[in-house]
């Protein structure tokens, strides 16, 4: 289980933030931006691992926030049970969607394209039917006991959050070195001669899909129990599309840390930029979509290339990229 | 029971409005066909466009129909520059890159606007926008036959351009076959600059034809853009005829669906309708086999 | 004395809009030999294999393997049959070692990593790809990608192989050392069936040779026989050009 240790090694690290850090505002930047690479991560195993770029990845997080919430809030549902669900739930519209693209061999800005259009119609259909609110949203009522999901001290959200990205984290590794995910990169690489080499490449995009949709699900899970409010344009809107997208690809698309590295960095971004010039509306989207650009046009493979770029101005001769240990 | 004067004014109006997103859809497609690219940054350039021809009104007094005059060939600059500059040299021609290059530009350019303009809607008030013309069977608003009339000019402005010019051929060349118009001398990089610029530039006029009627804000652009690609999905990435004939149908449907169904479900039904072509015809109406 | 084929194409034809690009091809493969189809270029061979390995669906005829009619079922599924091919331009999967490029093949019959590794090392030597192993494909020359495509098909342990122009844009020495190795394929009981415009390498090789001709097959025989063909000279050189030289009997 070496393999691990990097991982546990970084997990051990942020457990210990909320025991050095007591400042709310930092532990509450925490949380969202782990919630947010929890949703990269889930991005990342179809979009990174498989080459499949969805825009629409709000599609996932919005079921798991609507369902866990609306389980609760009208139908009493215990918290745990409903979060549970809500993954599942988050799980089952990517098979879905994963089967209706993927059968018809969509690919490419296709693809991007039909999952822009499932966000975009759940978002509407959220935005009108009684189930969820309608326009008015959903909200969990306060009842701050474990038993309900709901903690006074925000460090018991941090490491149940953390805890969850640990979880997507070793996945992730275990993936990265199974045959699913070996096929999976086979297919992202060169469908064609992957096809010819005996892998089901509808089948592998599928299971790449559910595992996506249950990972980015769980993140809007998080979300509904967090911030006990949910309406549509918070759980389908582009904006969770485009920080599911970001985060991976500005972190290391295709990489373990990827997302997290991604999540840190963008959310930090987007705080400072906020601190220095007020809380007005749409300037941390400015600063995504324009580090989005530059890093495509700098760094494509994201920040993993930093790595290189210092590496060259040393002289130091690369290793190998992760991807390709065997 | 339905009449049949509102079930007509309902189709002809869905035809007009149609027209203007065919026209939308026309930049679309023509950016498709040649750079092969789905342009994800065609509904926040008709934003810009549309708070542009706002500007134009308000601060110069121009009216939108004048206003084409200019903002056409400003907004074929802006085009062209943001693909010969940005997009070009920062995709580096990989079609995933190409794709988060136009979303990341979408996103700076909507979220600009609003952190610029803020949220509120604004709107013009030409003096002839509530004046209509009676057709005989029906009542249109002028502006809308106004610019129903316009988009055919266009259209056929851009046909003759492709037809008879030698910037024409040059682009026709590289849709073709990229890599034969290269040896053959021609400047890619150019023609595909070329080719964003008229597709902004038609954006540019649908923002004209659209400000009398329509109301601007800073997320104006996406309610028109995937009605739009709507559009060059069913007609066919890369024709001009299947985004004209698109139009006029996706607009009629979309008229007869509000009608029925009211406003907000009417929009889902045109998203229903871009899945279903997708999934079950990508190529559309008119565009070739892939 | 009949031999029995482990593949065969009855009537096959393939259209491409108004292009007929196979006319009612029927030929058999027999199992365990060298079978080779040779012809001009754009004559339809990639055609047929791509036909043969469930990329293309024929317009008309079958396509049968191991005693089953297969006509209509995907490529992946025929390779878990253990029909395997590899590509006229080579398509290593570039972001990846070509130890884990080989990986993916080996993986079809084998679930666990250990054993695919075993199998991925066995075959890495066997093609002479032994050293290279922890290499990015990409930077493999085009006789080690040439080799890196063998090898994947043949990780996924085939009874029958596809070869497209394997051969195609090696030099002379190259050829030499990799034709021991096709042949060394064909004696542990693989069938192959390649395309191939090297003509030493077909004569040496196969033992049976179908030419194809604009999209029809216009000889068969013994590499020698072909060779001396009329009709097959002339297809490869021009109308009158078996005359002019003197060469071959009318077939």
């Amino acid at each position: 289980m070496k393999d691990l240790a990097p991982i546990a090694g970084v997990v051990a690290v942020l457990a210990a933030v909320p025991l050095i850090v007591h400042s709310n505002v930092v532990l509450n930047f925490m949380v969202v931006a782990l919630m947010i690479a929890l949703a990269g991560q889930g991005w990342n195993i179809l979009g990174g691992y498989g080459g499949q770029y969805s825009f629409g990845h709000a599609a996932f997080f919005g079921t798991g926030a609507y369902v866990t919430a609306v389980l609760q809030a009208r139908y009493g549902i215990n918290a745990w049970f409903a979060f549970a669900i809500g993954i599942a739930g988050g799980a089952l519209v990517g098979a879905v969607i994963g089967a209706l693209t993927f059968r018809s061999g969509l690919r490419g800005s296709y693809f991007a394209l039909v999952t822009l259009a499932f966000a975009e119609v759940l978002r509407i259909v959220a935005s009108v039917t009684p189930i969820t609110g309608a326009g008015v949203g959903t909200l969990i009522k306060l009842d701050l006991r474990p038993l309900a999901f709901q903690f006074q001290s925000r460090a018991a959200f941090y490491w149940i959050i953390l805890l969850l990205v640990a979880a997507a984290l070793v996945t992730t590794r275990a993936i990265e070195r199974s045959r699913f995910g070996t096929w999976l990169i086979a297919v992202r690489e060169n469908e064609d001669a992957a096809t010819a080499l005996g892998v089901d490449a509808a089948a592998v995009k599928l299971g790449a899909m559910v595992i996506s949709a249950a990972i980015t699900a769980a993140a809007g899970c998080f979300y509904a129990q967090y911030f006990l409010f949910v309406d549509a344009p918070i759980a389908y809107g582009t904006w969770i599309s485009i920080e599911a997208l970001l985060t991976p690809i500005i972190g290391g698309v295709g990489t373990v840390f990827g997302p997290l590295i991604g999540a840190l960095a963008v959310r930090g971004l987007g705080e400072t930029a906020r601190a220095l010039t007020g809380d007005a509306p749409g300037l941390d989207l400015i600063v995504y979509g324009t580090v989005l650009v530059l890093v495509i046009w700098f760094m494509p493979r994201g920040l993993a290339d930093a790595g290189k770029w210092l590496r060259r101005a040393r002289a130091i001769p690369a290793p190998q990229e992760e991807a390709s240990h065997g | 029971m339905l009449s049949p004067a509102i079930l007509i004014a309902a189709i002809v109006n869905g035809l007009l409005t149609g027209a203007v997103y065919a026209l939308v859809a026309l930049g679309l497609t023509l950016i498709y066909g040649v750079l092969h690219i789905i342009n994800f940054a065609h509904g926040a350039l008709l934003t810009i466009a549309m708070f542009a021809a706002f500007f134009a009104y308000r601060e110069l007094g121009l009216d939108p129909y004048l206003a084409i005059f200019m903002l056409a060939p400003a907004f074929f600059a802006f085009g062209y520059g943001l693909q010969r500059f940005i997009i070009g040299p920062a995709s580096h021609g990989d079609d995933r890159n190409i794709l988060l290059v136009t979303l990341g530009l979408a996103v700076i350019i909507e979220n600009a606007l609003l952190f610029a303009f803020r949220a509120d809607t604004r709107t013009i008030d030409v003096p002839y926008a509530f004046e209509s013309i009676n057709l005989g069977f029906t009542f249109v608003a002028v502006p809308r036959l106004a610019g129903f009339v316009a988009v055919f000019v266009v259209a056929s402005a851009l046909w003759l351009i492709m037809a008879f010019t030698d910037m024409g051929r040059a682009i026709r060349a590289v849709a073709k076959e990229k890599l034969g118009a290269q040896l053959a001398g021609i400047d890619v990089a150019h023609i595909y600059a070329v080719t964003f610029g008229l597709g902004t530039a038609c954006v540019a006029i649908a923002a004209c034809l659209l400000i009398p009627s329509y109301y601007v804000n800073p997320s104006a652009g996406n309610a028109f853009i995937l009605v739009a690609f709507t559009i060059v999905v069913l007609g066919g990435m890369g024709s001009v005829l299947g985004a004209l004939i698109g139009g006029l149908i996706i607009g009629v449907v979309e008229s007869l669906s509000s009608l029925f169904l009211g406003e907000s479900l009417g929009q889902v039904g045109i998203f229903l309708i871009f899945i279903a072509v997708l999934l079950v015809r990508p190529s559309g109406l008119f565009g070739a086999r892939a | 004395m009949a031999e029995t084929p482990l593949v065969a194409v009855h009537n096959v034809s393939r259209r491409f809009g108004g292009l007929l690009a196979v006319k009612a091809v029927s030929l058999a493969a027999p199992a365990g030999r060298i079978t080779a189809l040779i012809g001009p270029n754009g004559a339809g061979k990639t055609t047929l294999f791509a036909i043969i390995s469930g990329f293309l669906k024929p317009s008309d005829g079958k396509v049968r393997y191991d005693g089953e009619d297969v006509t209509n079922e995907p490529p992946h599924r025929l390779a878990r049959r253990g029909i395997a091919r590899t590509f006229q331009i080579v398509q290593p999967f570039a972001g990846l070692s070509v130890r884990d490029n080989i990986l993916v093949g080996a993986y079809l019959r084998h679930r666990s990593r250990a054993e695919a590794l075993d199998v991925t090392n066995r075959i890495a030597r066997d093609v002479g790809l032994a050293d290279m192993l922890d290499r990015p494909a990409d930077t493999l020359t085009v006789a080690g990608r040439k080799r890196l495509e063998l090898a994947r098909a043949l990780a996924t342990e085939p009874k029958l192989l596809l070869l497209d122009e394997v051969l195609a844009g090696l030099n002379p020495s190259e050829i030499r050392d990799i034709v021991p190795v096709i042949r060394g394929l064909c004696d542990r009981g693989i069938t192959i069936f390649m395309i191939e415009h090297v003509m030493q390498a077909v004569m040496r090789l196969s033992e049976h040779v179908f030419v194809l001709a604009e999209g029809s097959i216009i000889a068969e025989g013994t590499p020698a026989e072909v060779a001396a063909d009329r009709a097959v000279v002339e297809a490869y050189l021009g109308h009158g050009a078996a005359a002019k030289w003197g060469v071959g009997h009318v077939h």
